[in-house]
């Protein structure tokens, strides 16, 4: 686990390549694969996936709204197509799609948000995806993961293979270390402990994870005991880890390289009508983002071990 | 397949060549048409030396497109636009609109070589807190009419702008530039039908064609030829013209707006890269970014 190593040695992946190595292995025994792009075959990183398959790579060109479509069209061809494209074209671009063509119409099919998040740092609120949890967990029957590490972006990949229904997966681009542990199981909705904690729960997604592992480190250092969550999936949640949180714990933080409105707002929904709890959310909250690379962008917005203790120690009143 | 090399900065600022920019400012009014044509030129050529630098030192950016549109966008703001720093504020003053706004350090150098940007701030090209983002934002830039980077925004943009002058009898025209993978995205197509169902005279939208997009070239992703017959069909005087030939670009400008009372479409037949031999037509060099000798040897062509 990351907290073995200091921040200094660790190794960090691209969850871009778990994403394909998985894509190329399943497409090689399950033939109705299919990858659908627009024009993202190298910022998806597929090429390996082109070479092998040319024939099942749908590329349309630049054009989102389109390509999702055409998606939910081969998924009604019973195809299994893997739409992927940069996170924000995706999402802001082919919203409708997403709500009716694979939503609404409970198209067995998965959408890739690639580089999400603030990945593309100095290109700008235009390319960043900050807003696609809270979008996407407004749509019915939609499952929104977030996977923390490419163990978790690969067993993410696998069960949306074999789930009948409409998923989105964030795939990050930012480099995180493994942070899952050795026979870990993804399963949507289902929370796992990284640290427990009785003084403050952390509820982190994604490329946050580690980052609340580290302020948990510091906290410790202060004598505060942080329970340490993270949240695979932000549609489902995992309700009963929440609640025990707020029944065991003094105070919530939500962590997300997204606007607050995503984790935290689900965790706030849940928790204030059926175990009202102290709570601070770390992210983005209503603006859009100046001129800075991602990790400048990360402390400039407190998505950082520092200010995420900031937060859990406000949260306490200490 | 081709496939486009990652997106990744590799920023080494001990490499990084001298940052000053030469402002030659708008052709001199009087000035002959051959004397046009050395002014831009020249300009053309100092704003891709500066603009390499740039993103050389960033890290980032999208040397391609940015080579192939320098020439148009030094044609329309130094000679063809009817706009200057001073004049912003003119209702009545032309507009532009880079919809491929991924090219946006060429604007920015085309900008500061026009007057409407110190040419000091293109070094905080990408820097934390800088108005100068990777892709151009108007809440930044004063000069600039449009935020972009999601393709497929600026020519709707233009058309609203093109539309709110015929509202108000003003002779501005309305330029906007959009690249030939960009119109792949159906919006610019909605745009195009409202523009030429509306007769919007005074908007010229001029297509970069250099064949190439990110990962591959145009006709092997989704073709868009038979692309003059399209523009025609949805209403467009169409005009086709060497796009790195200033002297052709300022002629057809000058014919905006166009007797047949119809918008203008320019096909700008160009080379991504432009006209440095090792990245001309290429499409590794989307958005790759050259090494310190690499930016040696395309300022060595550039003299
Ligand atoms: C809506 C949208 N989808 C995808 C992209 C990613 N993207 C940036 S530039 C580019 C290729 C553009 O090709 P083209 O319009 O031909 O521009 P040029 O060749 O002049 O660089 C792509 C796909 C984007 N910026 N916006
Ligand atoms: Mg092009």
């Amino acid at each position: 686990m990351s907290t073995a190593t200091t921040p200094a040695e660790r190794v960090l992946h691209d969850c871009r390549d778990a994403w394909v190595s998985t894509l190329v292995e399943l497409a090689e025994t399950d033939d109705r694969i299919v990858a659908v792009v627009n024009d993202s075959v190298g910022s998806s990183k597929l090429g390996p996936f082109a070479e092998r398959f040319p024939e099942r790579l749908v590329n349309v060109g630049i054009a989102e709204q389109d390509m999702v479509g055409v998606g939910a069209g081969l998924a009604n061809g019973g195809k299994v197509p893997f739409v992927s494209a940069a996170a924000c074209f995706l999402t802001a671009r082919a919203m409708e799609q997403v709500k009716i063509d694979a939503a609404y119409s409970q198209h067995h099919m998965v959408l890739v948000g690639q580089s999400p998040g603030m990945a593309y740092g100095e290109l700008g609120p235009t390319h960043h995806s900050i807003e696609d949890l809270a979008w996407l967990r407004t749509i019915p029957g939609l499952t929104v993961i977030v996977p923390a590490d490419p163990t978790e972006t690969a067993q993410a990949i696998r069960w949306a293979a074999a789930h009948d229904g409409p998923v989105f997966i964030r795939v990050a681009r930012m480099g995180v270390p493994d942070v899952v542990p050795e026979g870990y199981e993804f399963a949507p909705g289902v929370a796992l402990t990284l640290r427990d904690g009785s003084d403050v729960t952390v509820v982190a997604t994604g490329t946050t994870v580690v980052r609340a592992l580290d302020a948990a480190e510091l906290l410790a250092a202060d004598g505060i005991s942080a329970r340490v969550l993270s949240m695979p999936t932000i549609k489902p949640l995992d309700e009963a880890a929440l609640l025990a949180a707020a029944r065991e714990t003094g105070g919530i933080v939500t962590v997300e390289e997204a606007l607050t409105s995503g984790l935290g707002g689900a965790v706030a929904e849940l928790l204030v009508t059926r175990h009202p709890a102290p709570m601070r959310f770390v992210g983005v909250s209503d603006t859009f983002a100046p001129t800075g690379s991602v990790s400048w962008l990360m402390d400039h917005f407190g998505i950082s071990a520092s200010g995420i203790a900031t937060a859990a120690r406000d949260v306490l009143g200490r | 397949m081709t496939v486009e090399e990652d997106l990744v900065p590799q920023v080494d600022p001990q490499a990084v060549p001298g940052d000053t920019l030469t402002v030659l400012g708008r052709v001199p009014s009087g000035a002959s048409r051959d004397e046009a044509v050395a002014h831009l030129a020249e300009a053309a050529r100092l704003v891709r030396r500066r603009d390499i630098m740039m993103v050389r030192a960033a890290g980032l950016g999208h040397i391609g497109g940015e080579f192939s549109v320098i020439d148009i966008l030094v044609t329309l703001y130094l000679h063809a636009m009817n706009m200057s720093p001073d004049q912003l504020g003119d209702p009545d003053r032309d507009r532009f609109i880079l919809s491929k706004g991924h090219a946006a350090a060429a604007l920015y150098t085309t900008l500061a070589m026009a007057g409407f940007l110190p040419p000091e701030q293109l070094s905080t090209f990408m820097q934390p807190l800088s108005q100068l983002n990777g892709h151009p934002a108007r809440t930044k830039i004063a000069a600039v009419e449009a935020s972009t980077g999601p393709l497929g925004h600026g020519l709707p943009i233009a058309v609203g702008t093109a539309f709110a002058g015929k509202l108000d009898g003003s002779s501005r025209r309305t330029f906007v530039v959009v690249g030939d993978g960009e119109l792949q995205e159906g919006s610019n197509w909605e745009a195009l039908m409202t523009a030429g169902n509306h007769g919007l005279d005074h908007l010229c939208v001029i297509v970069d064609r250099n064949r190439l997009q990110q990962g591959a070239r145009v006709a092997d992703t989704n073709d868009l030829e038979p692309l003059a017959d399209k523009l025609a069909a949805f209403g467009m005087e169409v005009v086709e013209v060497n796009g790195h030939d200033h002297g052709a670009l300022l002629d057809v400008f000058a014919g905006v707006p166009a007797p047949s009372g119809k918008p203008t479409a320019v096909i700008a037949h160009t080379d991504k890269g432009h006209p440095i031999s090792f990245m001309s037509d290429n499409v590794a060099w989307h958005h790759k970014v050259p090494s310190a000798e690499q930016v040696a040897q395309a300022l060595s062509e550039l003299e």
